[in-house]
């Protein structure tokens, strides 16, 4: 298994699928998590009746598989013609699929700070802003933190269906080696290491978090 | 904008044989949840053992289970193996990965479920005149599924979508595979797969549904 075929420059390409996932990631989990406020916090603050549309819309990206829904997104843009390349197609389509999940972090976090506290606030004469900015917002975001870090190492692992799309991430990377050196094992536990090596210190970090943030209630 | 003409009459023509897809997909789903569910157990009391000769490996399962995408353990079932000469169907492959990843993610839940269970009782079982192995299965077991029961059923959903990976390493019988078949010889991508979204849709939506009945009904004391 030490003998090995994979030189530098192999390494060197798989690193650079790395940098396609990361990438892909980065974008969507920023749009997805702007996304996930907005409609958190609408989920949050309007009548369940209102938001029914949303409600409904957002859980068919948790119930359908990622993989088809990026299969649909690139049939259909390529059907309306409307020439977006791969790349981007996965990026909406994973920022959509974070922002599914992240509405729903964002709007247990905010339904965890308790209604008195948002009482008193607006009580000592804070606008509703105000209350969200000041009062919400930290309360919310030590509750919601860590799992939008699990989320976030979540989209991380499923960029890799992306590959679907023809895209060149870590994995299709890893993929092309091994159809190239015939070391498939040896290969892929390299990919292996590389996307546990930029998961496992965030998750470890994510975990610390909510324990030292659970000490303090 | 949409110079194309919508065929749906085709896609409805071959549900049948998308329904039969589904079917192998449930059967895969249920099969590495229950193979899932026998090693999460192992690995969430391994994980609670005194011996760090049981607890290193154990970590290590559920760790790179937890860190690493399902794709890559399915592939590592598939094509990794091969290295040893070990050449597993697409269906074994994915049954291989998806069990393997459900277990990872199953014990971390069993493993919170078990610290909701006071000591007191094995102690007071054991006082009773039950053996180790007696008392987890008729006193701990029992609750620790109990306690884990809506997040073991969010998992299931969770291996029921994850079933559609299988068509990355050629697998053509379950839903997505039947779907890619299709697709492959007609080309007509959206209708064809979605109308596999929505009985993705449909089932996970059912299974849901389900199980909050069957929790409804089970636990009302």
């Amino acid at each position: 298994m030490f003998d090995t075929s994979l030189t530098l420059n192999d390494v060197w390409f798989m690193l650079k699928g790395a940098g396609v996932t990361l990438a892909v990631t980065a974008f969507a989990v920023t749009g997805g998590t702007v996304l996930g406020l907005l409609f958190g916090v609408i989920r949050s603050q309007v009548r369940p009746w209102i938001t029914l549309p949303l409600i409904f819309v957002l859980d068919i990206f948790r119930s359908v598989p990622l993989l088809i829904q990026l299969i649909l997104a690139n049939a259909l843009q390529a059907i309306a013609g409307f020439q977006i390349s791969p790349f981007v197609t996965s990026c909406i389509v994973l920022a959509l699929y974070t922002s599914a999940y992240c509405t729903e972090i964002v709007r247990g976090a905010i339904e965890a700070v308790p209604k008195v506290t948002r009482r008193a606030a607006r009580s000592l004469g804070m606008t509703w802003g105000q209350d969200m900015t000041q009062i919400v917002f930290p309360m919310a975001l030590r509750v919601g933190l860590p799992s939008w870090i699990g989320l976030t190492l979540g989209v991380m692992k499923d960029s890799a269906l992306i590959l679907w799309l023809g895209l060149i991430e870590l994995l299709r990377a890893s993929q092309i080696l091994v159809t190239r050196l015939q070391e498939p094992m040896f290969i892929l536990l390299v990919a292996g290491a590389i996307y546990f090596a930029l998961s496992f210190p965030i998750a470890r970090f994510g975990a610390h978090l909510e324990r030292r943030w659970q000490e303090n209630d | 904008m949409f110079n194309y003409t919508f065929q749906w009459r085709q896609a409805f023509r071959a549900l049948p044989e998308m329904l039969d897809g589904a079917l192998v997909t449930l059967q895969i789903a249920v099969l590495s949840m229950l193979i899932g569910m026998t090693f999460a157990v192992i690995l969430a009391v391994a994980r609670n053992s005194a011996s760090r000769w049981l607890r290193a490996p154990a970590t290590a399962w559920v760790e790179v289970a937890r860190n690493t995408p399902a794709l890559f353990q399915i592939y590592m079932a598939h094509f990794g193996l091969g290295s040893f000469g070990i050449y597993l169907s697409p269906f074994a492959a994915l049954l291989a990965g998806i069990a393997f990843n459900n277990a990872g993610y199953l014990s971390e839940t069993f493993r919170g479920a078990l610290r909701a269970i006071p000591d007191t009782q094995i102690r007071a079982g054991r006082s009773l005149g039950m053996g180790q192995a007696q008392a987890f299965r008729l006193i701990v077991m029992p609750q620790m599924l109990r306690i884990s029961f809506l997040p073991t059923m969010n998992q299931t959903v969770w291996a029921i979508l994850m079933t559609s990976l299988g068509v990355t390493v050629g697998m053509n019988t379950d839903l997505a595979g039947v779907t890619q078949d299709l697709n492959a010889r007609s080309f007509r991508t959206f209708e064809f797969f979605a109308l596999a979204a929505v009985i993705y849709y449909v089932i996970a939506k059912a299974v849901m549904l389900a199980s909050r009945l069957a929790a409804w009904r089970m636990f009302r004391y």
